[in-house]
């Protein structure tokens, strides 16, 4: 009995999660007809009931605990808050989900990061020659890329979130911000390229730091009026760092799953900044022009 | 486990889906539609699962506990408040209320 659970029970895990991929491909296609908008969340929903209680059944799982208390905690806080909030104040809803998916993303990626290190200095020492063991090339540009782009999407989505709640009513901007925007973004990126070389913790930190910092400078100088396009743009953005992270996992419900919001994501950025008569390029880089977007 | 090649072949597969699915909808699925896909990303709580799952030191649960509950919010929240939004296209699927594209051009 036994034999038949440890050999049969991967490959059932394995197909829930494609299940759970197409109920997500399936919801999404529902979603986007009027006529059967409302059935699709059901169907996506199913999917990730189904996604999250197979993730329990994994070989080799530790600390459920902590899992069970995370997991419930935050689901009945998300779950009230939802259901409490006004209709006008959904958008700054999804604004702050999208950013708890963000940094959900983003911390995986800090895991395999620190874990990773540990490996490579093991890798390098010749204690273990497994390739399972030593985070590659590949899966660490990976890595670092979900960290980047999930950090930016966190706190990017936070300022979302408190400006369209009134929060935070001004626009921060300065002379020459766009060049120092660059600038930051310029050296993050550096930093990740140095990671590739040598895993130093506190150039890990340095980089996780930057990847938020640049979250709150892009966001900042944008106005109120735009923030449903750019919030749109951080759920993208969230997608494919959950993407990225899915490849570093080697789970391929999170693969698809998160590549389809990345791209749907992006195209729905341009057509809502299209129905806005706004240009995406003017959302985000002309933030002292006209000072239309208030 | 999943060859290079093949995830080149899935991430590029997944990102056309994704371009076709929202590529004929209407203005005024719009917002409902980046909430539903909000949703959708919230399969990164199984990913926050397995990393704490797998987590040992205490930076790496730490990490993973945080991870864990923001998925678990985006998951929890993004399906309620998708939900609540779609409940206003119940009644009225045939008419093209405030925009001008429907399902007759």
């Amino acid at each position: 009995m036994m034999d038949f659970i440890n050999e049969y029970l991967p490959v059932v895990i394995k197909l829930a999660y494609f299940v759970a991929a197409i109920l997500f491909i399936t919801g999404l296609r529902r979603m986007s007809k009027p006529g059967t908008a409302r059935g699709g969340i059901v169907w996506a929903g199913i999917g990730m009931l189904l996604a999250t209680v197979v993730t329990f059944l994994l070989p080799d799982m530790h600390n459920m605990v902590l899992i069970l208390a995370a997991l419930a905690s935050s689901t009945v806080l998300a779950w009230v808050s939802g259901r409490k909030v006004a209709m006008t104040d959904m958008p700054q809803m999804v604004a702050l989900y999208n950013g708890m998916g963000g940094g959900s993303a983003a911390f995986i990626g800090m895991i395999a990061l620190f874990n990773g290190m540990d490996h490579v200095t093991a890798c390098e020492a010749g204690v273990s020659l497994n390739a399972h063991d030593c985070i590659s090339g590949v899966t660490l540009w990976f890595a670092l890329a979900g960290v980047l782009i999930g950090g930016v999407s966190l706190t990017g989505s936070m300022i979302a979130f408190g400006k369209l709640q009134g929060w935070i009513d001004k626009r921060y901007a300065f002379p020459g911000q766009q060049v120092f925007n660059a600038v930051v973004a310029l050296i993050t990126i550096g930093l990740a390229m140095y990671l590739t070389v040598d895993m130093n913790p506190t150039v890990i930190w340095l980089f996780f730091g930057l990847s938020l910092v640049l979250g709150l400078l892009m966001t900042l100088p944008i106005g109120g009026a735009d923030m449903p396009v750019v919030i749109s743009l951080y759920n993208a953005f969230t997608g494919l760092a959950v993407s990225f992270e899915g490849f570093v996992l080697q789970n391929e419900a999170m693969i698809i799953a998160g590549m389809l919001v990345g791209a749907a994501g992006t195209l729905l950025t341009k057509l809502m900044a299209k129905a806005m008569n706004r240009k995406l390029t003017a959302v985000l880089f002309k933030t002292l022009g006209a000072g239309s977007g208030d | 486990m999943i060859d290079g090649f093949i995830a080149l072949y899935i991430f590029t597969l997944a990102a056309i889906l994704g371009f076709e699915i929202i590529s004929k909808v209407p203005v005024v699925l719009h917002t409902p539609l980046m909430s539903g896909s909000n949703f959708i990303h919230g399969i990164v709580l199984v990913g926050a699962m397995i990393a704490l799952g797998h987590a040992d030191t205490t930076l790496e649960k730490t990490f993973g506990f945080i991870a864990v509950f923001l998925g678990a919010g985006n998951a929890a929240g993004g399906y309620v408040v998708t939900e609540r939004m779609l409940e206003m296209f119940k009644p009225r699927v045939k008419k093209t209320d405030d925009n001008n594209e429907g399902d007759q051009s």
